[in-house]
């Protein structure tokens, strides 16, 4: 996608001239204790931590997302998959708020087809955590069905209110459970994934 | 030395889905009187202290950075006499 990518080694601590920071998936620690507990405490997860508080762009994807919530970047917690399966396919999710700038190209009620592949991407936040995210329109994505419907079937993992993504308050950290990046070439498969990474580089582009 | 029994336990409000299913496969083993399971963490923890004051101060502050996470879980500590 024309841009330059710099790979950090989780014993770095030199975020200085990075445009934005992506924390991917995978499955850091072996996620013993819990997804993300562990990750949260390496070495550049201070400095990451530092870089978000300044409002520098910050994406979490799937155990990404869990050691963002875990570094506190993001309210809430993960619990494991509420059918206690590790779940590994293609699912949809609707695009509910372009103001980030994260989604800034995508269009409201927009359905992606992303793929997912977690076994604790239940996200739980109280009921008043949860009315604030609702309120500051921090929720970017719920899990939906083909239609963009939010039946109880579509919620995959049992997530709070269908919550696929979601940004902190400030809206310059994303965490969200399903991988764009799995989704980018049309050849492999689908490419939904790109126009969310595209949104990134015309919102980086513009500021 | 101080010797810890820490147990991290989900808050009562939490769905448990591991509990959940372990509870389903005692139902289906005919322990029919058992009414719910829940399942948390049993953590034995060995701390240098002076007394048992400042090993109880070390352990919550273990507790409450990593070992459990305080939007979902309560942790409770015991000391072995």
């Amino acid at each position: 996608m024309n841009a330059e990518v710099k790979f950090l080694w989780h014993k770095e601590t030199d975020v200085s001239g990075l445009d934005m920071i992506i924390v991917p998936g995978g499955f850091s620690y072996g996620d013993y204790l819990r997804s993300g507990a562990i990750a949260r405490f390496s070495p550049i997860m201070q400095e990451l931590i530092g870089y978000a508080k300044r409002g520098g762009p910050v994406m979490g994807i799937c155990n990404g997302f869990q050691i963002v919530l875990e570094a506190g970047l993001i309210p809430g917690a993960m619990r494991h998959n509420e059918q206690l399966k590790f779940i590994c396919k293609d699912v949809h999710i609707r695009v509910e708020s372009t103001q980030s700038m994260y989604t800034s190209s995508l269009h409201k009620g927009q359905v992606l087809t992303i793929p997912v592949s977690h076994g604790e991407g239940n996200y739980y936040i109280d009921n008043d955590g949860l009315k604030e995210l609702q309120d500051n329109d921090q929720v970017l994505f719920r899990y939906v069905n083909a239609h963009g419907e939010t039946t109880p079937e579509a919620n995959i993992n049992g997530s709070v209110d269908h919550i696929a993504g979601i940004t902190n308050k400030q809206k310059n950290v994303l965490g969200m459970m399903p991988h764009p990046e799995r989704a980018m070439e049309q050849l492999l498969g689908k490419e939904d994934g790109k126009q969310l990474f595209e949104s990134i580089l015309q919102a980086l582009a513009v500021a | 030395m101080f010797k810890a029994k820490v147990n991290v336990t989900l808050r009562p409000s939490i769905l448990d889905p591991k509990g959940k299913a372990a509870h389903h496969a005692l139902q289906n083993l005919g322990l029919t009187n058992i009414e719910g399971v829940r399942i948390g963490k049993f953590i034995e923890i060995d701390v240098q202290a002076s007394n048992e004051e400042e090993a109880r101060g070390i352990v919550e502050s273990a507790c409450s950075k990593l070992l459990a996470n305080e939007v979902m879980e309560d942790f409770e500590i015991q000391f072995e006499s």
